[in-house]
């Protein structure tokens, strides 16, 4: 496609350097600046080299927290945060599939109709709705709850989407061998529709969980109770709460400890649709 | 093992399509049918229907002595090969042949013997642990197969199983196929429009056509004797030669045409039944002249037009002989070797 010219290619490696590196030097003077004390930061210049903090600041803030701030230990947070990301995800996965299923699968009275009422909710995120969901929250009693973390950001049309056009794509001939093979609706369901799904809920998995784990504005306003803080908005209250000037050395520690899971379920969901991928074939 | 009985069965699809119209059949125990026919007659439309993967318009459809209308597939005890086979992807070549039996509540160990007598069958027992994807066409056309035997069921239904196969693995997996059946004695179904499986397989063969059935009969029987002009031009490769008697020379043929049954107007004779030299019997005799000569190995075929007309014939020969190439020469054809027919009706005079 792109021929071999010399130039034409180190042009397009100039190009990628230069992208790689705005989008990775932000996160390296957090990481730097995490192993700093709070004067460094102060004093005006940003250091490029790794201080010797490291050790305290990340103990204080995973055991510590900053009680004048109103924040509690981060492992509190990470831990919330982590409940209700996984809560939104598998929620999220579990009703979209359930609703593709019945989408495609089924032949009920308005259906197409039904399929276009999700379809049209992907227009409707959380911030547009907020108002009148935190109202059926609050009257449901479910503020300051793991429940009212999550429940309302379950419905998800897009995953809903993906996989009904998934499912299209699997011959028709599947679910009649196993109708003969005296497999009932749900039998097909969990026995071929879900493990041929697999490299899709891993991709999925991955975005939900993100998704969740990033929730800033819903956390914000249904909890007052620290115990029930997400570490997202733990940042925010870090950064603009409390009388004295913001901490930002603990600030930087704890947005790079807030970055791990992420990481980690990317790395880890990817090796399972890595495999999906060279396993499954339609 | 059972008998299908088929009375009066009609498809009609949502758009009104009219697939299948009232076909009657009676298929014996242990028979083996072939369904033929051209592209949208019906055939898989019908196959479907007994299998109870499409719902039954109207009519009857008993499997042994059950009125299986209103069941579902599973419960009709039988089993299905499809064209593009619909092995499950993620399951090994075992848990393919063992699902339809661990569904039906079989214990490990007689699924696990059941499994192994067949896979020794049909010789693929070192594929067992694979996944379809890592298999050959014909390794996967096997597993299909497989699955539908490790049933044991009442009937076998195969649509079209052997069309994703090469050609020469086509005529192997048709005589195993022909051999197993006849080993297991189960009524089997079969779909097919190749003709050579059409003519060789089945004991008794069906031609469908726009969804109704023109003769049932044995393959030979529908081969030597075509009951309609449909079946005459569509058994047999090439198909036989329907001649409009109007294209005749009549008065060379006077003799000939006049021993003819009451209102033949058409004459169907058959690649094979043509010649160049003429025959000491009755025959009739037209005048030719080459548009192409065909060679494939065993037999060639010289593609023919009638003299003053545009219909094209197709004749049968050993060699490229020297008086092909004359402007016009003359074939015969033995009138005991002509199909007669009636144009208006479709269906034989004699
Ligand atoms: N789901 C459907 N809805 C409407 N019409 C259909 C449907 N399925 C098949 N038909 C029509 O019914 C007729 C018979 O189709 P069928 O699939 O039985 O043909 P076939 O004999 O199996 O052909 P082929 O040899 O090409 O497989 C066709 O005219 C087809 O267009
Ligand atoms: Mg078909």
């Amino acid at each position: 496609m792109v021929d071999n010219d010399r130039w034409g290619n180190l042009l397009a490696h100039c190009i990628l350097i230069v992208g790689v590196a705005l989008v990775v030097f932000p996160i390296y003077i957090a990481v730097i600046a995490s192993t700093h004390t709070g004067s460094t930061f102060l004093s005006g210049t940003l250091p490029l080299l790794p201080g010797k903090e490291a050790w305290t600041n990340y103990t204080t803030v995973i055991f510590e927290g900053r009680s004048r701030a109103g924040t509690p230990p981060i492992a509190q947070m990470l831990w919330n945060s982590f409940i209700m990301a996984m809560a939104i995800t598998i929620g999220k996965l579990s009703i979209s599939l359930l609703s593709a299923f019945a989408i495609v699968y089924f032949q009920f009275r308005f259906r197409l109709f039904f399929f276009w009422i999700i379809f049209l909710t992907l227009m409707l995120p959380v911030e547009v709705r907020i108002v009148p969901t935190f109202q059926v929250v609050a009257d449901l009693g479910m503020l300051n709850s793991f429940a009212g973390l999550s429940i309302p950001l379950i419905a998800s049309a897009t995953a809903t989407f993906l996989f009904r056009q998934f499912f299209m794509t699997i011959p028709e001939e599947m679910l009649e061998a196993a109708r003969v093979d005296g497999a009932g609706p749900l039998k097909f369901f969990k026995d071929i529709l879900l493990p041929l799904s697999i490299t899709n809920i891993a991709a999925l998995f991955v975005i939900m969980f993100i998704y969740g784990w990033n929730q800033y504005l819903w956390p914000l306003l249904i909890t007052t109770d620290p115990s029930y803080y997400t570490i997202v908005m733990g940042i925010q209250r870090m950064a603009t709460g409390g009388d004295s000037e913001p901490l930002w050395h603990l600030v930087m520690a704890t947005v790079v400890v807030a970055a791990l899971p992420p990481v980690l379920v990317i790395l880890f969901m990817q090796r399972l649709f890595v495999k999906g991928l060279t396993e499954t074939e339609k | 093992m059972s008998s299908i009985r088929i009375l009066n069965l009609s498809k009609v699809y949502d758009d009104s399509t009219h697939a299948v119209k009232q076909i009657n059949l009676n298929i014996d125990d242990g028979e083996f049918i072939v369904l033929v026919g051209p592209s949208g007659c019906g055939k898989s439309t019908l196959l479907r229907m007994i299998a109870g993967l499409e719902t039954i318009s109207d009519g009857e459809l008993y499997i042994g002595d059950r009125l299986v209308n209103n069941l579902e597939p599973a419960e009709r005890d039988i089993a299905m090969v499809f064209q593009n086979y619909a092995l499950y992807p993620h399951m090994t070549v075992y848990k393919n042949m063992a699902y339809g039996l661990k569904n039906r509540g079989f214990s490990a160990s007689e699924i696990e013997e059941r499994v192994q007598k067949t896979a020794k069958m049909l010789e693929i027992e070192q594929f067992l642990t694979r996944k379809p994807k890592a298999l050959s066409g014909g390794q996967r056309q096997r597993v299909a197969m497989g699955r539908a035997l490790v049933r044991e069921p009442a009937a076998f239904l195969l649509d079209e199983p052997l069309s994703n196969l090469d050609a020469k693995l086509r005529v192997q997996m048709r005589v195993e196929i022909k051999q197993l059946q006849k080993r297991l004695k189960t009524t089997s179904l079969y779909v097919t429009h190749d003709q050579l499986e059409a003519m060789t397989l089945g004991d008794r063969l069906v031609v469908l056509n726009q969804g109704q059935v023109e003769q049932v009969g044995a393959p030979l029987e529908v081969y030597n004797r075509p009951e309609t002009l449909f079946v005459a031009g569509f058994i047999g490769s090439p198909s036989m030669n329907l001649i409009d008697i109007d294209h005749l020379d009549k008065s060379i043929n006077a003799h000939a045409l006049s021993s003819l049954p009451k209102g033949t107007d058409i004459l169907g004779i058959r690649p094979d039944c043509l010649s160049s030299s003429q025959p000491n019997e009755p025959s009739i005799q037209l005048e030719c002249n080459m548009t192409l000569f065909e060679p494939s190995g065993a037999e060639s075929h010289l593609y023919m037009s009638l003299k003053d007309q545009q219909q094209i014939l197709i004749m049968r020969v050993e060699s490229l002989k020297q008086e092909f190439s004359e402007p016009y020469f003359k074939v015969y054809a033995k009138i005991k070797d002509i199909h007669p027919f009636n144009k208006l009706s479709g269906k034989r005079t004699d």
